[in-house]
């Protein structure tokens, strides 16, 4: 039986608080995008109601902007829905690095996955024992879920406010929001060349395709390559 | 209920499982170098696919260079100079602004 979560008694107080502050970091710093996210989809077309139930129930800030982006350009809800799916995959990996770490069962498992997101599964994994993993998971995840929540209000709140937002650019904030979110991925030459094949592949079928499906299809290149690419090619060395 | 909310829900229950399979699936199922790679690759192929089509397909169908580029060109600038994710989404959106009030 694990602990009830936020009693882990095993860890000394001073290095306690640490782990509470750094939690605490990463969930500033990210509910701070959290405005982007709310003023972006407002823009695209979504209520302030339904920005907001993105955030609470999907909780995952690349899908979110996934889905948000597809139906600015004119795509099908549902093909964004589907990229965010596709975008949502890696949190299934997450959660199986982070089991055998949070060690939790039952309603535990139930609620605590909708917290598995990127930033706390980074915050976990840094300690490898069971009490210190589920304090930095427990509390980066929720300072990250109330901050990201209350932060995309207020954007959805002010992008509602301000009106056409091709006035103010929001339309462009939506590319350099997906470009800030690949940009700490590009770390190997693979995932480079990965990055330009998909975007080139989803240029050539914009004219053959309905909006929101392009982005779909690219979906072919980071699958062929993963499967196929020399075990050499996926490195962390930086090629340069 | 309209596709948007529809769109909402079945990305919410989805994202939500996928979460939640993580961590009830055995792991020796799923922790296969094959799997990991893809699974490493694909926000990358699929963001950078967001980041094309958002940035030069235009509604009708077609590719066209307006502000959003110089917007995504002034973000990247702004990602060399490690800035923060809020000054690199909100500078990207105003210089696209300004362009357009030329």
């Amino acid at each position: 039986m694990s602990e009830a979560p936020g009693a882990d008694l095993g860890v000394p107080p001073r290095e306690r608080r640490a782990i509470l502050r750094d939690g605490l970091g990463v969930g500033i710093a990210t509910g701070a995008y959290g405005v982007s996210f709310g003023a972006v989809s407002v823009a695209a077309g979504l209520s302030v109601a339904q920005t907001c139930a993105l955030s609470l129930l999907v909780f995952t800030g690349a899908s979110q902007f996934a889905l948000v982006g597809v139906v600015a350009s004119g795509g099908a809800p549902l093909a964004g829905a589907a990229t965010a799916l596709l975008l949502g995959t890696r949190n299934a990996l997450y959660g199986l690095r982070l089991a055998p770490l949070l060690g939790w069962r039952g309603w535990r498992r139930v609620v605590g996955a909708q917290l598995v997101i990127d930033e706390s599964t980074a915050m976990a994994s840094v300690h490898d024992d069971g009490p210190r993993a589920r304090l930095g998971f427990l509390s980066t995840g929720l300072a990250v879920f109330v901050l990201w929540n209350a932060m995309t209000l207020v954007g959805a709140l002010a992008g509602e406010a301000l009106g056409d937002p091709r006035t103010y650019g929001l339309d462009a904030a939506v590319g350099a929001a997906f470009l800030g979110l690949l940009w700490p991925r590009l770390d190997t030459l693979l995932a480079r060349l990965v990055a330009l094949g998909a975007a080139a592949v989803a240029l050539g079928v914009v004219p053959l395709t309905p909006a929101g499906a392009p982005v779909l299809v690219a979906a072919v290149v980071p699958v062929l390559a993963g499967l196929l690419a020399p075990r050499a090619a996926v490195g962390r060395e930086e090629p340069t | 209920m309209s596709g948007l909310w529809v769109a909402v829900l079945v990305a919410a229950g989805g994202c939500y499982l996928l979460k939640l399979a993580g961590l009830s699936v055995p792991s020796h199922l799923l922790e296969q170098p094959r799997v990991e790679r893809v699974a490493a690759l694909l926000p990358v192929g699929l963001l950078a696919a967001l980041v094309a089509v958002q940035v030069v397909a235009t509604s009708d169908g077609g590719l066209a260079l307006d502000a959003r580029a110089l917007g995504l060109l002034v973000a990247a600038g702004l990602l060399l100079l490690r800035a923060p994710f809020l000054v690199v989404v909100f500078g990207a959106a105003l210089v696209a602004a300004l362009v357009r009030l030329l």
